[in-house]
C-alpha cells in the first residue's frame, strides 16, 4: 500500500493522522498542540516558498516545517 | 519567584496567546506586554491585589500548552504548580479553541484541586458562534468554572468570587479523576501505596505517576524541596521497580508510557468539548482563512509583506515630519531665552553655556527629531502585533530562515528589533534550541531599531531625497529606508547561515507555531500603551543618556591642550581610520559617545562640528546639511554614514541584555565584535569602490 504523509497534503483537504514517526522534543510538542494517532487534521495554508504548512488541528492553526510533516503518515478524509 | 507568606498566592496558568497577561493586568493593575502573538510574556510577573479584605499576590506562569514537555517555560510552570503549593491556580483558556486548553487543565487537576478555570474570550467565541456550556464544563471538570471576556473586564468579578471561594473554603470541590488504562493504575496504585506512607506534602498520586515515567528534572527539584532524595526513603525505590514490571506485562517500556498518559488526556479532552461546545456556524473561521489566504499566497504574502512595511515607513514619515519641524523650531528658539534668564540669574557665562550649548542642544535634537517618529511608529507597530499579524510574517519567510539552519520564531524576535533590539533579544526566549536562540540574540542589531532609523531618515532626506514636502518626496524617503531595512534583514540571513556553517554549526530543529486568530486591536489602549509604556520610555532612556553626553562633548570642545581643544585631538586621531571606511573622525566619535544610547550620535556629530565650524546655530535640516558639506561630507559620507549606523555595535542597553541572556561573557563580547568588524569592512568596501567612480 501507498503511504501517504501530511507533507503531501494538498490546501483545503482534510486527513486523519495514521502514524507519527517523530520523536524526543518535537513528539512532545505535537502531543502539545493534541496530535496523536486518530487525530483530525486540516491543510488550511501553505507558505509563500511552499514551506512550512498550516494545519487545522482541534481549533487551532499550527505551522509546522517540511521534516515534520514528512514523517507523519496520514488517510485522506473524503 | 518568591511568596509571600502573609498573603495567598494565585498562580495563573494556561496556553500561551489565551489572554493570561490580560487578566494579570486587569487583577494587579499593572502593564505586562499584551499582544497577539504566541510566547510575548517573557518574565515571570507578579503583583498583588486585594479582594475581600485578603491580600493576594497572583504570578503570572509563562504561557504553556502542557505540564508535561521539557521546555524551561513548562518547567517553570510545572514547578511552581506542583511545590509552590498555591492557594489557588487559575487556568486560563481560550474558548475559541476549548478542546486542546482542556489539555492543560486536566493535567493541571491532576496535580492540584484548587483549581478555578476560566474560560476567556467569550466574546470572541460568541462572535464565531461557538457555545460553550459552561455549567456542564464545571459539572464534568468538578471545579469552578467562568467565562470571561478579559479585555472588557467581564468575567473578573465572577473570577474573584470563585478565587475567594476556594481560599475561605466556602465551597468543596471534587476534581475529576483521570482514568488511565488498568495496567498504568495498577502501577500507580503501587508507587502511591508506598509514598502516603513518607510525608511528602504534595500530590502523591501525581507524583507517582512521574517517578515511573522517570522524569528526571522534575525528580530533581522534588529532591531539592525535600531536602533529601525521594528513592532513600523507605520502599519508594522498590515500588517503582514493582510498578514498571507491571506495565511491561501490558507491554508499556518506560518511554512509551508518557505517549499512553498523553493520549488519555488529549482523548478525555475531546470527549469534554464535544460535550459542553456547540459550534453554530460550520465555518467559523472562513473570514480569517480568507485574510491568511491572500497574506500568506505565493504571489502576494511577501509583496504584501514589504507594502506594509514602506506603508508604516511612509506614515511614520509622513507624519513626523509637521510636528519634527515646529519641535525644531520652538526648542531652539527657546534657547536664547534660557541664555538670558541664566545671565539674568548671573550665572557665570562658561556654565549657562555649558548648559545651554551642551546639554539642552543635545536634548532638544532628540526631542525634535526622535519623538514624533517613535510617537507614530510605536503605535502602528503595536496595532500589527495587536492583529496578530507578525505570526504570519514568521510564517511567510520561514523557509528562508530554515536555509540558514535557524528558527522560523527569529522572525518574530526581529520584528521586536524595530522597536528596540534590547526587546528583541529578551525576545528569543521563543526559540527552544539554545544554538538558535543564540543566532537570534547576535543577529537581532541589524535591524535598525527605533533608535537609529530617525538618524537614518534625516540623512536620507539632507542627501538623497531633498527638503520638500511632497508626495514623491516622501514616496522615495519611505522607499530608500525600505532597501536599508532590507539591507540589514539581508545581513541577518547572510550571518546567520555564516554562523551555522562555523561556530555554531547545527541543523534546524523542528518546531511548531501556532497562528492565532486575527483580533481586533483595541485602537485607545494601544496608543496610550505605545506612547506611554514604549515611546516615553525609550525617549527618557535617551535623554537620560544625552545630556551627561552634551556635556561631556562641550567640555571635549572647550577644553584645549596646546592651543587645540580636547575633540579635535580626539577627531584628529580618528580620522586616518574613519577616512578609510569613508566617514571621519568626528563621526566615529560621535557613534562611540552613542554607544549608551544611537539616538545622540547626530546631535554629538554636529555639536563635533559646530566647535570647529564657525557656524553657530541652526534651524533646519537644510542648514544642517550646509554644515555637513562644509565639513567634506558628499553623498558617499552620507552612503558610509547610513551603513555604519545600521551595522555597528549594539548600544550599552542592547549588550547587557545580550550578557543576562546569554550569561556568558565570550557571547556578549563577541556580539559586539561581529557588527562592528561587519560594519567596518562594508563600509570599507563601498567607499573604496564608489570612490573609484568619482
Amino acid at each position: 500500500m501507498n503511504e501517504k504523509y501530511l507533507s503531501d497534503a494538498s490546501l483545503g483537504s482534510c486527513y486523519i493522522i495514521k502514524k507519527i514517526n517523530v520523536d524526543g522534543s518535537i513528539k512532545r510538542r505535537l502531543l502539545d498542540i493534541g496530535m496523536i494517532e486518530g487525530t483530525k487534521v486540516e491543510n488550511v495554508l501553505v507558505s509563500p516558498f511552499g514551506d512550512p504548512m498550516a494545519f487545522l488541528i482541534r481549533g487551532a492553526v499550527i505551522a509546522l516545517r517540511n521534516e515534520v510533516t514528512s514523517k507523519i503518515v496520514v488517510e485522506a478524509l473524503a | 519567584m518568591k511568596k509571600n507568606w502573609l498573603s495567598k498566592t494565585v498562580a495563573l496558568a494556561g496556553n500561551p496567546n489565551v489572554g493570561k497577561s490580560t487578566v494579570f493586568n486587569t487583577l494587579t493593575g499593572l502593564h505586562q506586554h499584551t499582544g497577539n502573538w504566541p510566547g510575548k510574556t517573557v518574565s515571570n510577573a507578579s503583583g498583588n491585589f486585594i479582594y475581600n479584605n485578603i491580600e493576594y499576590t497572583i504570578f503570572d506562569l509563562p504561557g504553556t500548552y502542557s505540564l508535561i514537555s521539557h521546555s524551561k517555560e513548562e518547567e517553570v510552570a510545572r514547578d511552581f504548580i506542583c511545590f509552590e503549593n498555591p492557594d489557588v491556580t487559575i487556568v486560563v483558556c481560550d474558548a475559541v479553541c476549548l478542546e486542546r486548553n482542556l489539555n492543560l487543565v486536566l493535567q493541571t487537576i491532576e496535580i492540584t484541586d484548587n483549581v478555578v478555570v476560566c474560560v476567556n474570550l467569550m466574546d470572541e467565541a460568541k462572535k464565531k458562534k461557538i457555545e460553550v456550556d459552561l455549567v456542564k464544563l464545571e459539572k464534568l471538570l468538578g471545579v469552578p468554572v467562568i467565562g470571561a471576556a478579559a479585555r472588557n473586564k467581564v468575567g473578573i468579578e465572577k473570577l474573584l468570587e470563585q478565587v475567594d471561594n476556594l481560599v475561605t473554603k466556602k465551597k468543596r470541590v471534587s476534581p475529576l479523576k483521570i482514568k488511565y488504562s488498568d495496567k498504568i493504575e495498577e502501577a500507580i496504585n503501587k508507587v502511591e501505596s508506598v509514598l502516603k506512607e513518607v510525608n511528602i506534602p504534595f500530590n502523591k498520586r501525581w507524583l507517582s505517576l512521574k517517578l515511573i515515567d522517570d522524569e528526571k528534572d522534575l525528580i530533581i527539584t522534588l529532591n531539592k524541596y525535600l531536602g533529601k532524595n525521594i528513592m532513600n526513603f523507605k520502599g519508594v525505590f522498590k515500588a517503582i521497580s514493582e510498578a514498571r514490571k507491571i506495565l511491561m506485562e501490558d507491554n508499556i517500556k518506560v518511554d512509551k508510557l508518557k505517549d499512553s498518559v498523553v493520549s488519555t488526556i488529549i482523548s478525555l479532552s475531546e470527549h469534554i468539548s464535544k460535550e459542553v461546545v456547540t459550534f453554530k456556524k460550520k465555518d467559523y473561521n472562513k473570514r480569517d482563512k480568507k485574510i491568511d489566504k491572500f497574506l500568506t499566497n505565493k504571489w502576494t504574502g511577501i509583496p504584501v509583506m514589504l507594502l506594509l512595511l514602506m506603508g508604516i515607513l511612509w506614515i511614520t514619515i509622513v507624519g513626523a515630519n509637521y510636528p519634527s519641524n515646529f519641535l525644531f523650531d520652538l526648542l531652539f528658539k527657546l534657547e536664547v531665552y534660557f541664555i538670558d534668564f541664566f545671565n539674568f540669574l548671573k550665572f557665570p557665562t562658561i556654565v549657562s553655556e555649558i548648559l545651554v550649548y551642551g546639554v539642552y542642544r543635545v536634548l532638544a535634537w532628540v526631542v525634535a527629531v526622535m519623538l514624533p517618529p517613535m510617537a507614530i511608529f510605536f503605535p502602528l507597530f503595536t496595532i500589527l502585533e495587536d492583529i496578530g499579524y507578525l505570526p504570519r510574517i514568521a510564517f511567510n519567510l520561514d523557509k528562508c530562515f530554515k536555509k540558514c539552519s535557524a528558527c522560523g520564531k527569529q522572525a518574530l524576535t526581529m520584528c521586536m528589533g524595530f522597536g528596540c533590539n534590547a526587546v528583541g533579544v529578551t525576545g528569543a526566549r521563543i526559540i527552544d534550541s539554545p544554538r538558535e536562540r543564540l543566532i537570534a540574540i547576535l543577529t537581532n542589531v541589524f535591524v535598525p531599531c527605533n533608535g537609529r532609523f530617525p538618524t537614518i531618515i534625516s540623512i536620507i532626506t539632507m542627501f538623497f531625497v531633498g527638503f520638500g514636502v511632497g508626495f514623491g518626496n516622501s514616496l522615495l524617503s519611505s522607499l530608500i529606508l525600505t532597501l536599508v531595512i532590507l539591507i540589514g534583514i539581508s545581513m541577518t540571513f547572510l550571518i546567520s547561515k555564516i554562523l551555522s556553517k562555523t561556530i555554531l554549526k547545527g541543523f534546524p530543529s523542528s518546531f511548531t507555531l501556532e497562528l492565532p486568530p486575527y483580533r481586533r486591536p483595541q485602537i485607545g489602549k494601544v496608543i496610550i500603551r505605545s506612547i506611554f509604556d514604549r515611546t516615553l520610555f525609550v525617549l527618557g532612556r535617551a535623554i537620560s543618556v544625552a545630556a551627561p553626553a552634551g556635556l561631556v562633548i562641550w567640555l571635549m570642545a572647550n577644553i584645549d591642550i596646546q592651543n587645540i581643544s580636547l575633540l579635535k585631538h580626539c577627531s584628529n586621531f580618528l580620522d586616518p581610520f574613519g577616512n578609510l571606511i569613508g566617514l571621519d573622525g568626528v563621526i566615529l566619535m560621535a557613534f562611540i559617545l552613542g554607544f549608551p544610547a544611537n539616538e545622540i550620535v547626530v546631535p554629538i556629530m554636529i555639536m563635533g562640528y559646530m566647535a570647529t565650524s564657525n557656524l553657530t546655530e541652526f534651524n533646519n535640516l537644510i542648514e544642517l546639511k550646509t554644515l555637513l558639506i562644509n565639513n567634506g561630507w558628499t553623498w558617499v559620507t552620507a552612503i558610509c554614514f547610513i551603513l555604519f549606523s545600521l551595522i555597528h555595535f549594539p548600544c550599552s542597553t542592547t549588550i547587557l541584555t545580550i550578557k543576562k541572556e546569554t550569561g556568558s561573557s565570550k557571547w556578549t563580547i563577541f556580539s559586539f565584535l561581529l557588527p562592528t568588524i561587519i560594519g567596518i569592512i562594508m563600509c570599507c568596501l563601498v567607499n573604496c569602490l564608489l570612490s573609484l567612480f568619482l
